[in-house]
């Protein structure tokens, strides 16, 4: 039990260090989104007028008084004011947010299956040249970056092939594309992690006991090796979830989708600091919940973290 | 009684015939041979023991037997019969209904032998699963019944438990459960009790026998240890090389070899040879010494360690006294988690003890630190167990030996070569050795370099930490002998860790036994051997291995 309260504190101060540390460099940035938005000469405002509005959005009240005004919004779901459009940035948030968890919740559920797939045909392969084949696919992907998969994509498959649209497409054929070039890039590490615990499993002698019983090479795998070699993919899948986070960034400037990446990527241009900063907590927040879930995850499929834990507490 | 339902097993027929057996693996130079024109025939009920050392082909014949040689093995020559069947040309897919159903596996290392995240039950249902024995409740039936004939207390309780929750002795009988689950008419031991203390080595030994007698069950029992084929074995073969050197009833075998080998194992093995020296030898060196102060005197010795709050301290070393004096050996002994090692580490000054004294060269090691505790260590050096955990990989054998020189300042480069060639001289390796590295020498040859490491500071104190327990019975005995060798002629004084009794009374003029973390009796080894006081002593004396052949033999 107070494993998992230890677990969930650590999990309260790394939310904490990242909330200050975004509020710390967004604050530290040169110029602010008043400046853009006001004191451009088109806007035909004078310098005293732009004070008045300063005081008024609370740019001019001290640094640390913004800080905890900010953090006590935070914590009662009041995230601000977009500097730019004016919206609450929580409205903003809420609009974008779904979009974005379909994409990745769909490019993580396809790169497990990649991922699995591969490590169980890279072992049960009876033609010593296809696993040799299937084993180097992974190191391939992981070199690929995903805006350059995205734009390979397009060429091929919505200019020359025409099979897939990307101007207005419809809900499932405008997720495909984004969810592959999303997926190949964590599939391709999670397939290497799994395929090497695998293998470093397979040479325990409890194996060989098993395999002296009688079982079959699938019955190996997926009764005995299973469970063992899951463990350290799944400490790779937490980590993997940043990669899917920034991945998501990128996939969906590169396919024009609407969601978190664009709204990300349209505050930074704009320097729309109460925006990007609850962009950042909120990814940081899904970040640590994950791997708390990871955490958790652990002692129950592995018994001899259990008696640790509980040895600890 | 289980259905045999393999078309062709013959039970009449003996169950193992091997027939000019040859095995080769191939690798990037070519082939090569590991075994050479093996025949032998195991009988329904007999024990076979192969015995010999590492790489003498014996553990790749059993893996013969049950068709799971490496990937890169292959039957060369000759031929395998089990229960009349040619298996020799078997294919994966036939060895399935074999395995596990006539064929019973009980491995070397029960630690690492057991799924880690599957219960017990489920690990020893498994191979009932395979060869569908029956429906789920007959099954955890006959899983209880297993655990409760192998002697494994409170059953229904252990079928729910991990493997990290049960000692190394319940594991192995797990194993044997698991072995003996479909009753088959052949169980493979390869080294069953190699991992595993003295006293359980012999409860597990003498379940094997009586599974044995119960049912049948022939036993083809894989061992380096000739003192446990002598007590198991109705019939011994002995191979070197992959050669078989002499095979034959055990007793004929061990009692009148004919091979010149076999006499050599004979002679080496600690166990069957016969006292070194008497108890007046020593007693009239420890009077020479009297005079002089001895090199370490441990006082009541206390170490507790800290199990959180709510445990109370384990007393894992409970007011040990001993000392050690120049030129003579004084042993530890006990099993895992006696605390023997505990009292080597506070010796080192690893770590200080919760009470007592420890002096070593006059220096009060519970005291020192710091510059002090390293000049100190440099009069006391240690050795390690498995020899090729405690050399650097990266370093050649001169690095290694220089590096205590460099690292305490002494002497010029010149001299610091000059003294890395005397050491190797000193442990008998040649200087060409000097430039190769830990993976390219064998056990024997690393456990020299590791000699040679604690001997170039000239310390006073070595201690040896089960220093000769992982090697081979030959190689064991040649270290043994470099061992007294270097006492002789330098007079450095031995700590001697060991769980072994009968290398203890080869090297050891005075021992202590320690059980749970106290010394239950003291004395001149020889004096203990001939009449032990504590019941715990006479436990351990009785399970080393090679005494009932000897008894009766006589």
């Amino acid at each position: 039990m107070s494993y998992i309260l230890g677990r969930i504190g650590q999990a309260v101060i790394v939310l904490a260090i990242a909330f200050t540390a975004a509020f710390v460099l967004l604050q530290a940035l040169p110029g602010d989104a008043l400046l853009i938005k006001f004191e451009s000469p088109e806007s035909g405002l004078s310098p005293d007028q732009i004070a008045l509005l300063r005081d008024s959005l609370g740019a001019n009240i001290p640094i640390w008084q913004q800080f905890f005004d900010t953090l006590g919004g935070f914590l009662v779901g009041d995230f601000g004011y977009s500097v730019q459009s004016g919206t609450p940035v929580s409205v903003i948030i809420a609009s974008a947010l779904p979009n974005t968890l379909v994409l990745a919740t769909s490019a993580f559920v396809v790169a497990i299956v990649l991922a699995v797939a591969l490590a169980v045909l890279a072992q049960l392969s009876w033609l010593p040249w296809l696993r040799t084949m299937l084993r180097s696919l992974p190191s391939l992907f992981i070199s690929v970056p995903v805006f350059w998969l995205g734009i390979v994509l397009i060429q091929v498959f919505s200019f020359r092939l025409g099979w897939l649209p990307v101007i207005n497409p419809g809900p499932i054929e405008g997720l495909i594309m984004p969810v592959a070039a999303l997926a190949l890039p964590i599939a391709a590490p999670m397939a290497q992690v799994l395929i090497r615990s695998i293998d470093d499993v397979l040479t325990q002698p409890f194996i060989a006991v098993v395999r002296s019983k009688g079982a079959s090479e699938w019955w190996i795998l997926s009764r005995n090796v299973a469970r063992n070699a899951v463990l350290p993919a799944l400490t790779i899948a937490g980590l993997l979830l940043g990669e899917l986070i920034s991945g998501a960034v990128i996939t969906e400037t590169v396919f024009g989708r609407a969601g978190i990446g664009r709204a990300t990527e349209q505050a930074v241009t704009n320097q729309d600091a109460p925006v990007l900063q609850a962009i950042v907590v909120i990814s940081a927040a899904i970040f640590v919940l994950v791997n708390l879930l990871v955490d958790l995850l652990y002692p129950l499929l592995d018994p001899r973290l259990k008696t640790i834990a509980t040895v600890n507490a | 009684m289980i259905q045999k339902q393999l078309a062709g097993w013959n039970a009449s027929a003996p169950v193992v015939e091997v027939d000019g057996l040859s095995i080769a693996y191939s690798g990037r130079t070519g082939d090569t041979a590991v075994l050479h024109d093996v025949s032998f025939s195991l009988g329904r009920g007999d024990t076979l023991t192969l015995v010999g050392e590492s790489g003498s082909g014996k553990t790749t014949t059993a893996q013969a037997l049950i068709g799971l040689l490496a990937a890169n093995g292959r039957i060369t020559h000759g031929s395998i019969r089990l229960g009349g069947l040619d298996v020799t040309e078997w294919s994966s897919k036939q060895w399935l209904r074999l395995r596990g159903s006539h064929i019973g596996l009980v491995p070397q290392d029960p630690h690492n032998s057991l799924n880690p995240v599957r219960r017990i039950g489920d690990s020893l249902a498994e191979v009932m699963n395979l060869h569908r024995f029956g429906n789920a409740p007959a099954t955890r039936r006959r899983v209880i019944e297993l655990l409760e004939r192998v002697q494994i207390s409170e059953p229904e309780l252990r079928v729910k438990q991990y493997p990290h929750e049960l000692s190394g002795g319940m594991k192995q009988r797990v194993l044997i459960a698991s072995a003996i689950a479909m009753r088959p008419a052949l169980i493979i031991a390869d080294e069953p009790t190699s991992a595993l203390d003295v006293t359980v080595q012999k409860t597990i030994l003498d379940l094997l026998d009586e599974l044995r007698a119960e049912s049948g069950t022939s036993v083809l029992l894989v061992t380096h240890d000739l003192a446990v084929a002598a007590d198991r074995a109705t019939h011994v073969i002995v191979l070197k090389d992959g050669r078989v050197q002499e095979q034959g009833p055990s007793a004929a075998v061990l009692w009148h070899p004919q091979a010149q080998y076999t006499r050599a194992l004979l002679a080496d093995a600690p166990a069957l040879s016969a006292a070194v020296r008497t108890s007046d030898d020593v007693r009239a060196q420890l009077a020479l010494s009297q005079h002089a102060e001895p090199v370490v005197v441990v006082n009541d010795l206390v170490q507790v360690f800290s199990r959180g709050r709510t445990l109370p301290g384990l007393r894992a070393v409970d007011s040990v006294s001993f000392e050690v004096r120049r030129g003579m050996t004084h042993a530890l002994v006990g099993e895992s988690g006696s605390g023997k090692s505990t009292i080597a580490r506070a010796v080192m000054g690893f770590q200080k003890p919760t009470s007592g004294g420890i002096l070593v060269d006059g220096v009060d090691m519970t005291s020192v630190s710091g510059q002090q505790l390293r000049q100190a260590r440099r009069r006391l050096q240690m050795v390690y167990q498995n020899p090729f955990g405690s050399l650097d990989p990266r370093q050649s054998v001169q690095q290694i030996l220089v590096e205590p020189m460099s690292n305490y300042r002494i002497g010029s480069a010149r001299e610091r070569q000059q003294r890395m060639l005397a050491a190797l001289d000193r442990v008998s390796l040649p200087a060409t050795m000097a430039a190769k590295r830990p993976h390219e020498m064998s056990g024997g040859q690393r456990q020299r370099v590791a000699i040679a490491r604690a001997l170039v500071l000239e310390p006073t104190v070595l201690v040896l930490d089960e220093a000769v327990s992982a090697l081979d019975v030959t190689v064991q005995a040649s270290i043994l002998e470099l061992l007294s060798e270097v006492q002789r002629e330098l007079g450095t004084a031995y700590l001697f860790i060991s769980h072994d009794l009968a290398v203890v009374r080869q090297v050891a003029q005075t021992m202590t036994v320690l059980s749970h973390g106290v010394a239950v009796e003291s004395g001149i080894t020889e004096d203990v051997f001939a009449s032990p006081q504590h019941p715990y002593t006479v436990t351990l004396l009785d399970a080393i291995p090679g005494r009932r052949a000897q008894s009766r033999a006589l």
